[in-house]
């Protein structure tokens, strides 16, 4: 992993990418000239003045991360790009036969089947309501904090960020044992509730996950129950960069707490609010693990949200691959638009700064 | 436990808002009331926050009459160890929790090393150093973190199956390594930025290379966003589900813990007992390691996800 003192191999790629304003001609001038042994450095000492000459230090650092990802993660994404075009089934990856480029068949192939226009509804539908859940109720919560005293702050804080960590099939399984028709808590305590509050006993060994509004029912209670954490600490700390006086002068004028919501803190805090916002809808658009365990390991082709959709092309058999990636394309182009929102806002907070 | 600190801004606050109850005149029982009313809305959230995890706490601990009677108590009456042996000893699925939580474990460690490493040698750069393609880079990072992973892993398990690291635990490292590190970057850099400049000079004058002053001076400094950027990764390692289930197909042996304890439920989905301490098993470690690090997490997390 010695790669800064003596990768002379390495060093040409990082410097091909160095901007136009050093001429490659005097680089080779430079190059040569810190070559010759008019000092009686070591190789390392003469490489490290070579680096640091052309600023190639921080190229360098670069590398590995650079190659891992790009490996990993870009070149991955690319392939998608690539496979959504071509006919990459069964047959191809056995290698029976050899893949052809189809054109945009996968995408006309996907975009007229119902079930992908029926994740696709599952997927919207489901934002529209998680989101907008989990950052009313993650404010809300924001906002008790900042109100209770220290201790008690620790205490809730701690206990919000528990459910949080939990592991997303850890939480599955606990929620789809919570909503069991028999012996489940919550059917029993909905039975138990007076029917003016919505219970009775219809409530009894009532199956939660057999049908598309219940399951994303207990989905959306439970990507609640794990978003909401992460919106209240980063409200609780937004909230604290509030200056006082401005609350104070709020209160001052008699502002209640909701006007001195939507007057004083919502404004300053927008960009905070605009990056949770989009980072929930971005986890929850195509929530992938929960949706799999709740709706049964996709056998339930109705249930499906547009992750779902995009996996069972390539995973369950016969696999196609093709489509898959079609879909998969289509899915980060959705989220790739949130995602550019996303960096705006980052930007204009200065956060890469 | 007493991880947040009152800031000066809190304190005065409050005594503001003491002063205009005074003000208003005669509000005193009115703020009592106030910090009741508060202080139960507090427990309320930390119960919703808390309650599956004990119920799944409780369950596991539950003889199978008492999981499935009329009236589910919230804490067992004739607490069992049964189910916790039957997932320790294999006797459900015929391999042990221990087979299932050593690979998790060499799995997650192994990639969180990696990743910390090469995100430390990233961070350095984009924290340290002014060059081009800086901002590019860092809107790379924020766009690779964000691309969905059930997108990615068709494309992965393709070239994985030409590399013969499908049910290979080496072939889960490297996706784990890669996917930790955009974020591991992204936090470290904050990290590495505050280390003042003056003190590395100063070793260099001393006459340190550049290795020497890694060790001796930027790593110490670094070494608490280290361990908070390490938290990050090693839950979203340890958690991981989606590239486990595809990777792992068919190796039972090679299964990660949350591979294992979905595969659990799949093949015992009336036994809930068991699944349930299966899935303690597994929660337990990360959420104990997870409240033994928190103090250091929140401003980490704050930090690296607010400010990005």
């Amino acid at each position: 992993m010695v790669t800064s003192s003596h990768s002379r191999p390495g060093t040409p790629s990082p410097a091909g990418t160095t901007p136009p304003s050093t001429e490659p001609d005097e680089r080779r001038k430079t190059t040569g000239r810190s070559a010759s042994p008019t000092l009686d450095l070591s190789f390392k000492q003469r490489a490290g003045i070579w680096i640091r000459k052309h600023g190639l230090g921080p190229y360098l650092l670069l590398l590995p991360a650079t190659a891992v990802i790009g490996a990993l993660i870009l070149w991955p994404a690319i392939q998608v790009g690539l496979f959504s075009f071509q006919n990459y089934g069964l047959m191809q990856i056995s290698g029976v036969l050899p893949t052809q480029w189809v054109g945009f068949s996968n995408y006309s192939q996907i975009l007229h089947d119902p079930e992908f226009w029926q994740s696709l509804k599952t997927s919207l539908y489901f934002a529209l309501v998680v989101v907008p859940l989990t950052m009313i109720v993650g404010t809300l919560v924001g906002q008790l904090l900042a109100r209770l005293g220290p201790k008690m702050r620790t205490f809730v804080s701690v206990s919000a960020l528990l459910a949080w960590a939990t592991p997303a099939v850890s939480a599955s399984v606990i929620f789809v044992w919570l909503v069991d028709p028999d012996g489940g808590v919550v059917d029993w305590a909905l039975a138990k509730l007076p029917s003016w509050l919505g219970g009775g006993a219809h409530w009894a060994g009532f199956s939660w996950t057999n049908a598309t509004l219940p399951a994303y029912t207990v989905l959306t209670v439970m990507l609640v129950w794990t978003g909401f954490p992460f919106v209240a600490i980063t409200v609780l700390a937004g909230l604290r960069t509030l200056p006082s006086e401005l609350l104070e002068a709020a209160r001052v004028d008699g502002a209640g707490a909701w006007r001195t919501f939507w007057k004083v803190t919502f404004p300053i805090l927008r960009p905070v609010f605009l990056v949770l916002a989009l980072l929930s809808t971005i986890w929850d658009f195509g929530v992938f693990t929960q949706a799999y365990i709740v709706t049964g390991n996709l056998g339930n082709r109705d249930e499906y949200n547009l992750g779902l959709y995009e996996y069972s092309q390539a995973f369950t058999q016969p696999p196609h691959y093709g489509l898959a990636s079609a879909a998969a394309f289509v899915l980060t182009i959705i989220l790739l638009i949130v995602t550019v929102g996303y960096v705006r806002a980052a930007v204009k907070q200065g956060s890469l700064a | 436990m007493t991880s947040v600190p009152v800031s000066n801004r809190a304190v005065s606050s409050r005594a503001g808002s003491a002063r205009g109850g005074s003000a208003r005149g005669g509000r005193r029982f009115g703020r009592a009331s106030r910090k009741t009313v508060l202080n139960l809305l507090g427990l309320l959230v930390a119960l919703f926050a808390l309650f599956p995890v004990l119920w799944m706490i409780s369950t596991a601990f539950k003889p199978a009459t008492e999981i499935y009677s009329l009236t589910p108590h919230p804490i067992p009456l004739h607490p069992t160890l049964a189910n916790f042996r039957a997932v320790f000893s294999g006797s459900v699925i015929g391999i042990s929790y221990w087979t299932f939580l050593k690979n998790s474990l060499f799995i997650t460690i192994t990639a969180v090393v990696a990743s910390s490493f090469i995100g430390l040698l990233a961070a350095i750069a984009l924290g340290r150093f002014k060059f081009k393609f800086r901002t590019t880079y860092l809107i790379m990072l924020l766009i690779v973190q964000l691309l969905p992973q059930q997108a990615l892993v068709v494309s992965l398990f393709i070239d994985f199956r030409k590399l013969n690291l499908l049910d290979s635990l080496v072939g889960l490292i490297l996706v784990y390594t890669a996917f930790a590190l955009p974020v591991t970057i992204w936090m470290m850099r904050n990290f590495a930025a505050t280390v003042p400049r003056d003190l590395e000079e100063a070793a260099a004058i001393d006459g340190a290379g550049a290795w020497t002053r890694f060790w001796r001076i930027l790593l110490p400094l670094v070494s608490p966003g280290l361990v908070a950027t390490s938290v990050f990764a090693f839950i979203f390692a340890y958690n991981e589900f989606v590239f486990a289930l595809t990777f792992l197909g068919t190796d039972t042996a090679k299964f990660t813990l949350p591979l294992y304890v979905e595969y659990f439920y799949g093949q015992n989905s009336t036994n809930w007992g068991a699944i349930m301490a299966s899935s303690t098993l597994f929660t337990i470690p990360v959420l104990a390691f997870f409240l033994f690090t928190q103090r250091r997490l929140k401003s980490g997390l704050v930090a690296g996800a607010v400010k990005g």
